[in-house]
This record gives structure tokens, sequence and C-alpha cells, in this order.
């Protein structure tokens, strides 16, 4: 069965994986919102940006992130400034490069919804008398909930599965930021291969049912609405 | 006419520009009429504080904007209904209407939940969803919505231009009984002269971003300089009190100050007046009065003004103790009658089209 390590392992990984998919959707509504809505000449720039670490190689993404952190790293130093530890090798570290990583599977999705329901309810509400904090929880949120929930799952599903990333700069520290994509690499690498089924299985089937959890909810969103 | 809105709204964009300075009553439908493009829209919008626009609005008595100060729309106290019917599709009939209900202070609130369900008709459906209901019932919806967040203002977008003939049909009494029945003024954009000329008390003439003319109804549907007078379909409106019933011959006259109208029927009316359209083209005109006709309606009238319609015929301004009337007839017959301003006429009524049922 699972051995203490791999359970470690798997906690980390599901808290790194919510904790992710918490800030990410603090951090990409305001930005989904702007891309769906703007007319600026810098939203190509800025959705190219936001798209990158789709096609960009994780060891790219996570060398980057590696002397972002690190000590003398822009971030690092900051971390420094106001008086913390360095973050490269740290579980804090881990869910910067999360965040960064799994950036697109959360706006891009919360960006489509935004962006399809459009702003005619938006002035319908704000001429029923609805202020502009209002209008986004009683009009927006709501109709935006197919968008939230693909973005959640999608943002959680795939840090979940992240490794490239993790092995740059998280290192490969059991009990701190050993994920469960890399234990199954180190058993692997150790010709453990019943450790191994083990936890893909693990991996494989949450990933399954997570998809399979937004394909059924979405689907039953929209049969209430019509 | 007292005025309860007043607006200079000024506007520019790439192909378009908006320059207004329009007031308008504080009771009744004022029309906003005019071509597509004309900026009717806009013109709402900016009314609202949907559109940016430099300028004053003015709103019985609260400024909403001026050099200084901006209300957002949500600080307006107005209502809106959009073109298309734009129904919160996550929240049931019910709950669209009580989203700015519930958003008016009890104290502030001038309709009642009840009436306004009661007057769009709408009390089977409130626990339909939005997308379970035909066009005509998203509207009136709509309307109930915009109207339950008490507006001292209500901003009607072409209401029912996204609608087929049967539900524009079926809206209009509706539309008709908020007139009556509220005292809420009513901005309508409309591009149609048939709801001008059964809703319309006011009417608003816009082309290009500018005030054409503005005034009572019939008198912007009279006037020779305006294009609406000689349009193919040209008419008077004129608001009339139904009469006692003739049972032998089936007919009930409509009285107005300039006379009377025989229309077929038994016509009642609990309060308000009926409004009878009277097309120029259904207008003859005699020097004596005919008795072997079988012309029912004939009006007495003077002759206020004549103009050249086309090479072929005169539209005729018709005063008949007051109510003002419109005939068209051959230019051949205008000259062998002498018709000319001052002439005494008798005006042969062809048809009359009751337009409040």
């Amino acid at each position: 069965m699972l051995n203490p390590d791999d359970i470690t392992a798997l906690w980390i990984t599901l808290r790194l994986a919510s904790i992710t998919t918490v800030i990410l959707l603090l951090l990409g509504t305001p930005l989904a919102w702007w891309l769906a809505h703007t007319r600026s000449s810098f939203k190509p720039a800025v959705d190219a940006i936001v798209t990158l670490p789709l096609i960009l190689p994780p060891t790219v993404l996570g060398f980057y992130l590696l002397l972002a952190l690190g000590p003398k790293g822009p971030i690092g130093r900051l971390v420094e400034f106001a008086g913390g530890q360095p973050l490269a090798f740290t579980f804090s570290g881990l869910v910067i490069g999360s965040v960064v990583y799994s950036f697109p599977f959360v706006v891009k999705p919360l960006q489509d919804a935004f962006a399809s329901i459009g702003r005619r309810p938006l002035e319908v509400a704000a001429t029923l008398r609805a202020s502009p904090a209002d209008r986004f929880f009683t009009v927006v949120l709501p109709l935006a909930r197919p968008g939230y929930l693909t973005a959640v799952v999608l943002g959680f599903a795939h840090t979940l599965g992240e490794f490239g990333v993790v092995l740059m700069i998280g290192g490969n520290i059991p009990g701190a930021t050993q994920v469960l994509s890399i234990s199954i690499y180190d058993h692997v690498e150790m010709l453990e291969y019943g450790q191994a089924h083990l936890l893909s299985a693990i991996l494989l089937i949450l990933s399954f049912l997570l998809l399979l959890s937004v394909y059924i909810l979405n689907r039953r969103l929209h049969i209430l609405r019509t | 006419m007292t005025a309860l809105i007043s607006a200079r709204v000024a506007l520019n964009r790439e192909a378009f520009s908006l320059d207004v300075d329009i007031n308008i009553p504080a009771s009744g439908i004022t029309v906003l009429f005019g071509p597509s493009g004309a900026g009717k829209t806009t013109l709402l919008r900016s009314i609202a504080g949907l559109e940016r626009c430099s300028g004053k609005i003015s709103v019985a008595g609260n400024v909403w904007q001026d050099a200084t100060r901006f209300l957002p729309p949500h600080e307006r106290a107005l209502g809106y209904v959009f073109q298309e019917s734009s129904l919160f599709e996550h929240l049931s009939v019910r709950g669209n209407l009580e989203y700015g209900y519930k958003r008016v202070a009890p104290e502030n609130r001038i309709v009642d939940f009840d009436q306004a369900v009661k007057l769009l008709g709408l009390t089977k459906l409130l626990s339909r969803r939005a997308t379970q209901l035909s066009a005509g019932e998203r509207k009136r919806a709509a309307i109930a919505r915009a109207l339950l967040c008490s507006p001292t203002l209500l901003l009607m977008d072409e209401p029912l231009s996204s609608l087929d003939q049967l539900h524009r049909k079926e809206l209009m009494p509706f539309l008709e009984n908020l007139r009556d029945q509220l005292s809420i003024p009513i901005i309508y954009v409309s591009h149609s002269p048939d709801e001008v000329a059964r809703l319309a008390s006011h009417l608003l003439l816009i082309e290009h971003g500018k005030v054409l003319a503005a005034g009572p109804v019939n008198d912007i549907l009279t006037r020779f300089d305006l294009p609406l007078a000689h349009d193919f379909d040209a008419s008077a409106i004129i608001e009339t009190q139904p009469g006692g019933y003739d049972s032998r011959f089936d007919l009930t006259p409509l009285d107005f100050d300039g006379g009377s109208l025989l229309v077929p029927g038994n016509i009642q009316s609990n309060d308000s007046s009926l409004r009878v359209r009277v097309l120029a083209r259904d207008v003859s005109l005699t020097l004596e009065r005919q008795s072997n006709t079988s012309i029912l309606n004939i009006l007495t009238a003077r002759i206020v003004e004549i103009s050249a319609d086309n090479s072929a015929q005169m539209l005729i301004k018709l005063d008949a103790n007051g109510t003002i009337m419109l005939a068209r007839v051959t230019r051949k017959s205008a000259t062998a009658l002498g018709l000319q301003p001052g002439t005494h006429v008798f005006a042969q009524v062809k048809t009359v089209a009751l337009l409040s049922a």
C-alpha cells in the first residue's frame, strides 16, 4: 500500500492544487474581466503572456522562476527585503510556480465566460439600481458559473499533474516539496513499479473524476436554464 | 406643458455626433421618432447614463449630470426597457421583477408589486424561468421589471421592434394601460408611424443626431414643413369621447370639439378618451354640404394652409373648431373649387380608424 512518504506527497499535492486554485481565482477574475472587456491596444500582448505557460516547456518556465525566486532574483530580493526566507525550494515557491504554470487554465475559461455574458446584463442591472459590486455578485457570478466551474477544475487538475516546473523550483524534498508526480518518477527510477502504478492510478482516476464532474455539472446547469 | 426632463446632450463618435437640447413633458408618452441611425438610442442611453456625453440632464428637479457631476446609472431614478428583453436568465420571472424592486427603499416605492404584475398580465408566469416565456411575455416581464424600480422616468427603446406582428398586437394594449393608468412619464424610441399614432402624446423628431421638431403629436403630424405630413399615410390624431350607442344601425358617435364621427359597433370607454386616426387621403372636401351621399361623417372646417404635395396633389390643413386635420385632394379639384386659406369647407371623412381598443 501507500508508504508514509507517498501519503505526504499526496497531501502536499492536494494542498498545493487547492491553494493555487484559490489564488488563481482571485488573480484571474479581474484579469479575465479586463481581457474580456478592454479595447486597449495592450490586450493582444497581455493575451499572449497569459497564454504563454500553455505552450512553453515547463523547464523553461521553471528555469526563469528559479532565477526570479532565488536569493539574487527580483522576487527573491523583494521577499528578502520584506524579511522573508528565499522562496526557491520551499512550498511557497511551489505555489508561485504553480500559479504561473496553471494561469491560462483559469483565466481563459473565465475570460470566455465573461465575454459571452456581454455588457447588456450589467447595463440592465445598473438601470435596476445595482451598484458595480452588487452587479458582479448578483449577475456576473451566477451567469459565469459554468466558466468558474471549468476554471476551478482545470486549474486544480492541471496543478495536480505539474512536473517540470516543480522539479526546477521545488527540488524534491520529501515532506516539503515532493509532490505526487515526482514521487511517481522516483518510484520508476528505483524500479518500484507497484508503487508507481498505485500513485499513477490515483492521479488518473482523480483527474478523470474531476473532468467528469465539470461536464456533468455544466450539462445540468445548461438543462436547468432551458 | 410642464417640462419634467430637460436634457442638453452632446456627444461625438467617429462617424456620428449627437447634439440636442430637449424638454420633455411630465406626463404621457414622448416618442423619439426618426430613421435608424438618427441617434435615438444613443440619446436614450445618454439620459440613462449608459453613454458618456457632455451636457446637462435634469429630471424632476434632480440634476443627473452637468459640468461637474455625473450620476452613474444605478443612482438615477429611471426605468429602462431595452430593445431585446434582456431578462436575467439565471432568475425566475419573479426573481427578475424583484431585482430592481428590492433595491428601492420601501418608502420610495411608487409602484406596487402586485399592481405591476397585474397591469402586465404576469400573474400566472411568476414562477417560470425567463427562457420559458414567449417573446411577448418576456417583453412584458422586462417592462414590469423596469416599472418596479419606481422610476420618475421610464425609458423604452423600441420595445416592439423585436416582436412579430402578433406579439406586437398583444403588447399594445399593455402599453396603452401604462400610459393611461400610471403617472410615470415615458420616453419611447420608435421608427414606426403606427406606434406614434397609437401611443404618442408628444413627438420628438430626430435626424442625423439633431432635433428636427418637438411638440404635441397632432401638431407635429400635421406640420407641412415636416416629413410626416407628406407621408403616404399622412394623418391626424383626434382624441374623442364616445356618445350614445345607436343600436338600430349599430353605430357609436365619437364626439370631439370639431363635431362627431360615427363608427361601427358599440364602443364604450370607462375613463380615458378614445383616439382615432384620420388619414389625409380618406378626407375629401366639398363647398356645400352633400345630402345625397353615402358618407356619414361630414365635418365643417376652415382651411388653414395649403401646400403642394406633389405635382398632382395638394395637401390641405383644416381647422375643425380647434381640431387640426389633413385632407389630400388633387390639384385639379383644388383649382376647380377655388380652395384657399380661409375657405369654409365640408370635410367628408370616408374612414375612421379607432386606435385604442
